[in-house]
Parts: structure tokens; sequence; C-alpha cells
């Protein structure tokens, strides 16, 4: 499935004038629609780059205006703040992405396994929370006023643990590991979770990859939780939701620079907005090359109901 | 559940095997004949034990006057009073009206643009343009949407976002286009079409490549123009893929795009009238409000709606093709 998109279908027949028209307007549209993806990130590169000054007589533009690193000199000027918010991030990315995914690839092979009873009323149990959720109030209630996790990293490390869509992804994967293999472990006496851990999970990279791909998207791009359950109760908070409040707030982005003495008005708000978001956006833009494949098969698996 | 449907499937995979018959075992000796397994999933049904089913009581509150203090059941109760205040200030008819009109035009134009960008990279022949323009397409669904909102700040904002510097720049006078609530629907779908598009025509692009090549060659010698090949090749066999999609979508009309509305819109008052869905009104009363009892009777209003449509599309689908339904 993963090859999808890089193969090419061979075609013997010999393309007429029709043919050539349909394939100049294939060309022009797809690059049309993905010069419009990729333009509002030239955007935001550009006007990080900009000074202040000519941002405020110009406006944003397509290419820096008046280039400069200031902004980015203002943010690692006082570092402390986005260096928390990294450390913060990368911590529940690693931690979160390790723990979800094993949790996750021993449900979704014990609830492929044919010979295993409770499979389809496990798969329902879960399944279920899709079709009807308490809502985000009961649910809000729940977890800060009777777990009391409200203001603990824990509150937004559990929650982005599982998704029922990443278990069923997972059993659409692992019904591709053929049953002899399990049989074969079963002669050789070895027990269910043994057989897992040393037969099963080795021939299960690709999927590992893609579910880890998407737990680790939903930890690094998280902010919603973090605005629910942490506020301003943590000195760090994750990194989005550390650039959701720089975005939507003037203070925030005075404490972004603390320690520094300067006054506000003094601040290059505009292009330090833009440099912030470069900042926590740029380590996944830069590994997005090297698992783009996955993020592909994802799709293509997942539409594959269980 | 769908014992059927799994006979099908395993049949399907070239792999029959016959589903064990009922044991005749007591169930005690079934959980320890299988106790690694159920340990295997503890921690997946922990979780949702946890997170998922222990809130669900929680929905009480729609029928209470609740106050943190006394808790969920300590709470008077109210029976439908949180309900009837919602549907007469007219709250409820608007979130309900603005929610389900987003999706159906995310669901229109996003089918229609999905299907035509699949059918036209499926023409692209150069392996490195596809892969580099296909890099591009997908990355706005990688990112997160608060750097959405980042975006729509350099693009919109009235002193120097860009759509302002250009109307400057033509001679015109700069928009408040974080006022204007008419023009923010066009904008909410440009913005979800901008972040969804590429990645949803995988999905189509995945269904073209799986027709079989033999019809495309009988075609050719048959002379069929381009445009009849889409026309007569193409678009009937993605038939069945848009039809499962669109059921689908349907089952979701109630819920939202949470995170691009908020992102987007925030706390802007000046355009809940034509962007307030009901996921955003339901944090909003939270986030700021603390409003606890109007949130939980919205949510679950939205839950009841949102699970019949599933069961009503999930039944359709049953009837089309079995194969397809979800249970």
């Amino acid at each position: 499935m993963t090859a999808v998109v890089a193969t090419k279908r061979p075609r013997k027949v010999k393309a007429g004038k029709d043919d050539l028209v349909l394939r100049g307007i294939s060309y022009l549209g797809v690059t049309l629609f993905a010069a419009f993806c990729a333009l509002p990130f030239v955007f935001i590169v550009s006007a990080s780059l900009s000074s202040e000054s000519a941002i405020m007589r110009d406006g944003f533009g397509l290419l820096p205006n008046e280039f400069t690193f200031a902004a980015y000199e203002y943010i690692f000027k006082a570092p402390q703040q986005i260096i928390g918010s990294y450390v913060v991030t990368i911590t529940m990315t690693v931690a979160g992405t390790a723990l979800g995914l094993f949790i996750i690839a021993m449900t979704g092979y014990a609830l492929q396994r044919k010979d295993f009873p409770f499979r389809n009323g496990i798969s329902f149990f879960i399944y279920f929370t899709t079709l009807f959720s308490a809502g985000l109030a009961p649910t809000f209630i729940w977890i800060s006023r009777y777990l009391e996790l409200r203001g603990s990293y824990l509150a937004v490390f559990l929650q982005l643990l599982m998704t029922p869509w990443l278990i069923i992804l997972m059993k659409n994967f692992v019904r591709s590991v053929p049953h002899e293999i399990v049989e074969s472990g079963k002669v050789d006496g070895a027990g269910d979770f043994r057989i897992f851990l040393q037969l099963v999970l080795p021939m299960m990279k690709p999927a590992l990859a893609t579910i880890g791909l998407f737990l680790a998207l939903g930890y690094w791009n998280e902010w919603y939780l973090s605005s629910l359950y942490l506020g301003s109760t943590v000195e760090f908070k994750p990194l989005q939701y550390h650039l959701y409040n720089l975005i939507n707030t003037a203070n925030a982005l005075r404490n972004s620079v603390a320690g520094s003495n300067v006054s506000i008005t003094d601040l290059p708000s505009n292009t330090l907005k833009m440099a912030s978001a470069v900042v926590a956006t740029g380590p996944i833009v830069l590994v997005y090359p090297f698992v783009q494949k996955y993020f592909v098969s994802g799709i293509t698996v997942g539409a594959v109901k269980g | 559940m769908a014992t059927q449907a799994n006979v099908a499937r395993q049949v399907r995979g070239g792999r029959y095997e016959p589903l064990p018959a009922r044991s005749r075992k007591s169930l005690l000796r079934r959980i320890g004949d299988n106790r690694t397994l159920l340990l295997m999933c503890l921690p997946a049904i922990v979780f949702f034990l946890v997170f998922s089913y222990a809130p669900m009581p929680g929905v009480w509150i729609a029928f209470t006057n609740f106050n943190y203090r006394d808790g969920i059941f300590g709470s008077p109760f109210v029976g439908l009073r949180n309900f009837e205040f919602l549907i007469q200030s007219g709250q409820l008819w608007l979130l309900t009206k603005n929610t389900i009109l987003y999706n159906v035009a995310f669901i229109v134009l996003g089918n229609i643009l999905q299907i035509a960008l699949a059918i036209m990279l499926n023409e692209i022949r150069s392996k490195y343009f596809k892969k580099i323009s296909q890099a591009a397409m997908f990355l706005p669904y990688f990112i997160s949407v608060v750097l959405v909102g980042v975006i729509a700040f350099n693009l919109l904002n009235y002193d120097t976002g860009v759509v302002n510097a250009l109307i400057e720049q033509s001679g015109g006078d700069p928009l408040k286009i974080y006022s204007m609530a008419g023009l923010w629907p066009i904008i909410i779908i440009l913005f979800w079409l901008w972040q969804s598009t590429g990645y949803g025509s995988i999905v189509y692009f995945a269904a073209i490549m799986g027709i079989d090549n033999s019809l495309f060659e009988a075609a050719a010698i048959d002379g069929a123009s381009a445009w009849q090949r889409i026309r007569y090749i193409i678009l009937p066999s993605l038939k069945p893929t848009f039809i499962i999609l669109l059921l689908f979508s349907l089952g979701g009309i109630m819920s939202g795009n949470f995170g691009l509305f908020w992102n987007l819109v925030g706390n802007n008052a000046a355009l809940f009238q034509t962007t307030d869905i009901i996921e955003t009104s339901v944090y909003r009363m939270i986030i700021s409000q603390n409003n606890f009892t109007s949130s939980t009777a919205v949510g679950l209003y939205q839950s009841l709606f949102g699970f019949a449509l599933v069961m009503t599309c999930n039944y359709v689908v049953r009837k089309i093709n079995e194969d397809y339904a979800l249970f």
C-alpha cells in the first residue's frame, strides 16, 4: 500500500492530442494547487526574517522586507521559555509515542487473533466510544474534579495515548501477518506474549512507523488539552500551546522574552509572532520528507474499515 | 457483532477459517485459557474505561443546575430546563444550522476537489514532480492548527496582513476582515480546503491506481478520448469509494472541525453569527464562562443526534454493500 504513490501505471497506449491537453491541464492544476498549499509557509518565513518597521510600513509580503534575524535574536536572547516548552513537548512526544505504540500494538494484535474468543466484545467496547461520547464538559469535570489531574501534564499525556481509530488501523495492519507465524510459535511452546514480542512485532515495522507517526504528531501538535487542563498553571507550556498563547495575547509575548528589559512598544511583535511560529514548527517540517510515505499509508490502510 | 461480515472478509482474503464453534466451556475457564491475550488488551480497556466510559454518567449534568462544590449528583435537578433555555434563545438552532451547513460545504467542495486532484495526479508522469507536489499538498495537514491561526493572522489582520497590503498597494482602503462576519464562511472553507484536499485526495488516487489496466487498454483500442476515459472508466470506478466516504462524512455531520474554527475565529464575538459551531460554543462555555450545564446539554444533544446519524448512515451503507458497513 505504501508504494501506491510511487508506482507508475505502465501504459503502452500512444498519447493523442486530447491526452496531451489533459496532461497539460493536470500539470498546471497540480502546480497551482501545490503552490496554493505552500505559499502561506513562505509568507510566514519571510515575515519572520523581515524588520519590524518594514512590516509596519508595508505589511507582510512574499519576500523578506529589509532582511534581518532580529526576531530570532529576541527569542534566543531569553530562551528559557522556548527551551522549556521544547523539553516538555519532546519528552511527552517520545514517552507518549513509545508507550502508546506498545499498548496499541498489543491490543491490535490480540484483537486480530482469530482464536481469541473475546475479540468481538472488546473491539465493540473500544469502537463504541466513537459512536457515543460523554462530551467535553462531563469529561472535563471528571478529569479535573474527580481524577484531580487539572494542572498536571498527565492530563494531557494520558489522554493522547491512543484513539479507537489507531487501534482499528493497527488491527488492519496486523491482519497481513500470516497466522502460520503464530501457529509455529505455539508449536515451539512460546506463550502468547512472547509470540507477539519476538515473532509478530518485528514483522510490523511499517505499521509501527505509521501509527507511531500519528501518535507523535498528536503529541507534537497538541494545544487543545493543554488549554483545558494546564492553562497557566504550569511554568512551561507544551510548544504549540505556548505558540497559541503568543499569538492570542500580547502579555504572553512580553513574558516570553521576560528578563530582557523591553517595553511592549519596542517589541517587534509582528515579526516575533512569525519567528515563534517558525521555531515551534521547524523540526516537524524537517522530519516530514522522511515520514511522508508512512503518512500516506495511514490513510490508505485506514480507509479499509476494521 | 458482524459475524457474517467477518466470514465474508475471510473468504475474500482467500484464507477461509471457520469461526470457532460456540464454546461450551464456562466463562471463567475461557478467561483462564486466554489470560495472556486478555492481559494484553487490559491497558487499552482501562484507558477507555477511565477516559471514555467513566465520564458518561456525567451527562446527568445536562439535567441539573450544576455547581462544582456539590458535584454531578449533588447538584439540584432541574429536568429539561437547560434544553428549554437553549431552544428558546435560538442558540441551539443557530449552532445546528452552522455546523450542518459548514459540513455540507466541506463534503461537497472537498470531494469534488479531491477527485479532480486525484485524476490530475494520475496524469503526472514525472516521478519527482509528483513527489514534490504531493509533499507540498500534504504539508498543511501535517502542521498544527495553531500554525493555521498564525497564517490567518499573517494574511488577514488589519494593520499588516498580506491581503490588506495588496489592497493598499492597488489603491484601495484596507478591510477590517476580523469584523466582517459575512466573509468568514468563505475564509473558513478556503482554509479547510487548503488543509485537507491534498491529504483527502490520497484515497481517490489509490482507487484510481487500483483500476484494472486492461480497461484503459481496451478503451484506447476503441479510440476513446481522454475525456471519455475519465467519464466512462475513472469516475464510475470511484463511485463506491465516493459513496462510502460520503455516508461516513454524513454520519459525522454534527461534529465539526473544532481546532480549525477556534484558531481562525477564537473568541471574536463579532463573527459568531456565521462561524459558531457546536464544538466551539461548548469549548467557549467551559473556558470563558465556566458554564457546565449548557455545555453538557449542547454536548449531549450533539452526541445523541450524531449517534442517530451514524446508525442511519451505517444502515444505508449496509443496504448498499455489506462489506463496507462499519458493524
